[in-house]
């Protein structure tokens, strides 16, 4: 826009309206695009009966029940919806930071000591990376019982010891890239590792945290499998497993409350995305460039 | 002079960086090495172990040899499984791919409220597979109720909702990738072939596309390996149904995906784990076989450049 080109009144008028009309086409688009979830959201208001007549029908003065749904919703199935929300938060927030710390002091360990050990333990990482979690599905559910790994105040350990490779792979192609000159000032002040790591390096590693971060949330918060294997699921649930309880049941649960709580799960991801877009899809796209 | 500054300073960083660092393995390694052993390493090695076994669980393994191998091989609902899972990848391949390209080509063309729509466009994407699934499958049967049938009841039904699904879900992933793809080609380049008199269909042909090889080679073998290991989505969607009954008494769960169907072999009889597990086996081979493919495709195009 900024670079007007002389020949051009014309051309550029074509080019403005040609513009507008892109504009008016994605804007149609977008909203056909978030309609599943507009649907949803406005069933999550109608009765179970006026769903089951007619689930595309917007709400009228007969099918609207207000929030009677997302009450219904709390009670529905044999499990608790909040205590699934709980658990949910806790395991994906515990594992992100656990998974943060320790993959980014394991990944400045194999960038700057460059022995035998950081060299496989850096090559397994690469190598984890394409192996499909069915290939590990039924040893890792077993170790996990063995080592009592398997309540929401544990199955951090899995989830840093699976989620290690992306997560190690990441941050080592970073730090590799960061100036040694900086540490060694640090070191010749008299500031030993642990110092330097939490003081120096930490705070330089910013980005790439918020990209790992972004990256290990965004698979935990969704993961349904993993949890589902190893945790005891009489006792503890996420909130995809949660879902997946209701589904089973389909045809005998209150629908109603089912739109009211398939609302109220994709609530924390629609607020998370709001308030830091930038960031998720920054460390989307540093993700991807990984595969 | 070199030489010698050289390995000095190599001496410097042993003893300030190197050293140090060695000497807190313990803090700095350990932890991760010890979770990534219990988490990856250990499971790994024990499945490999158990796909040549005879076990119901990890204790009563008895050695097989190839035979598990054999019965994954011969077992028709397993190569159903693969050449459902390929046709899935290669169709929704082809649809993500094409719809992204163009989506990002018309939005980086500096249209209003491209930052909204491409927000919009990736929203789908931070849902998990589960709750995913289970809108679309209320929306489908909402829609599919008018005729009196349903997704679970129809496998052409089954398979087209189950692409809807992932192109939904994935098309503003990879138009993320494009758009930055499509952002780096210099406004020289864009200038100098106007001068020269390119025109919109020439520019995309010799400029965009070319210079933004790696994203669609990044963008295509993403999607191809998200569809082989698509789980939670042809689970909640599908479920493997309908069933087809075989006259010799076994049945192809028509709309199951390779990952699926190993997960079935596994937890529908738990006298098929040995066989499940060395389905597992060729599956990661597989999975890795693609990501081998992808690495030095990558690499030859870095090269070229």
């Amino acid at each position: 826009m900024s670079r007007v080109n002389a020949p051009a009144a014309i051309e550029h008028h074509e080019r403005h309206t040609g513009k507008t009309v892109l504009t008016v086409v994605f804007a149609i688009i977008s909203v056909l695009y978030i309609m599943p979830i507009v649907i949803v959201l406005y069933n999550s208001f109608k009765s179970n009966a006026a769903i089951n007549v007619g689930t595309f029908a917007l709400p009228n003065k007969e099918s609207f029940v207000g929030f009677s749904n997302y009450v219904n919703g709390m009670t529905v199935g044999e499990y608790p919806f909040v205590q699934s929300v709980a658990y949910s938060f806790l395991i994906t927030i515990t594992s992100v930071i656990l998974i943060i710390l320790c993959t980014s002091m394991a990944a400045w360990y194999i960038s700057r000591v460059d022995d035998i050990v950081s060299r496989i333990m850096y090559y397994l990482c690469v190598f984890s990376m394409v192996v499909p979690f069915q290939m590990v599905m039924f040893t890792l559910t077993k170790t996990a019982n063995t080592l009592t790994l398997n309540t929401p105040w544990t199955i951090q350990i899995i989830y840093l010891g699976f989620g290690a490779g992306l997560a190690v792979f990441m941050f080592t192609g970073f730090v590799k890239s960061m100036p040694l000159e900086i540490e060694e000032a640090a070191a010749i002040d008299g500031c030993g590792p642990i110092r330097t790591f939490f003081r120096v390096v930490l705070p330089m590693l910013g980005p790439i945290i918020v990209s790992v971060g972004v990256l290990e949330l965004m698979w935990v918060w969704n993961d349904y499998l993993l949890p589902y294997l190893v945790l005891d699921r009489t006792k503890y649930r996420t909130i995809p497993i949660h879902i997946q309880y209701l589904q089973g049941s389909y045809g005998h649960v209150d629908l109603g409350a089912v739109m009211a709580l398939i609302m109220l799960s994709i609530l924390p991801i629609i607020i998370f995305y709001l308030s830091c877009q930038k960031y998720i899809i920054s460390g989307v796209m540093a993700g991807a460039v990984k595969g | 002079m070199k030489p010698i500054k050289r390995r000095s300073n190599a001496a410097v960083n042993s003893t300030l960086i190197r050293r140090p660092i060695q000497r807190c393995f313990a803090l700095f390694l350990l932890p991760t090495m010890a979770a990534f052993c219990i988490g990856f390493l250990y499971p790994f090695i024990k499945g490999m172990y158990l796909s040549f076994c005879k076990f119901t669980t990890t204790s009563n393994a008895k050695w097989i040899g190839f035979a598990n191998y054999q019965k994954a091989l011969a077992d028709p609902g397993f190569v159903h499984s693969f050449v459902y899972t390929a046709l899935v990848a290669l169709v929704s391949l082809v649809i993500i791919n094409v719809l992204a390209f163009a989506v990002a080509y018309a939005l980086t063309r500096k249209i209003r409220g491209a930052n909204l729509f491409r927000g919009v466009f990736f929203l789908p994407n931070l849902i998990g597979g589960i709750v995913l699934g289970y809108i679309w499958s209320m929306l489908f049967d909402g829609f599919l109720a008018n005729y009196g049938t349903s997704i679970v009841l129809n496998t052409n039904l089954g398979y087209w909702g189950l692409i809807i699904v992932i192109c939904w879900q994935q098309i503003g992933y990879m138009m993320i990738i494009y758009i930055a793809g499509l952002q780096s080609i210099s406004e020289d380049m864009i200038e100098a072939a106007k001068i020269d008199g390119a025109n919109g269909w020439h520019m995309l042909k010799d400029i965009t596309l070319p210079t933004i090889m790696p994203s669609i080679t990044i963008c295509t073998f993403l999607t191809l390996t998200n569809s082989f290991k698509l789980f939670d989505q042809n689970m909640v969607l599908n479920g493997g149904q309908p069933f087809v009954f075989q006259s010799n008494g076994t049945v192809i769960r028509s709309t199951e995906m390779m990952a699926l169907n190993i997960y079935n072999t596994f937890y529908l009889n738990a006298n098929s784990r040995g066989v499940g597990q060395a389905k597992a086996v060729l599956f990661f081979l597989l999975v890795a076989a693609i990501a081998l493919v992808q690495l030095s495709a990558t690499r030859s195009k870095e090269v070229q450049q």
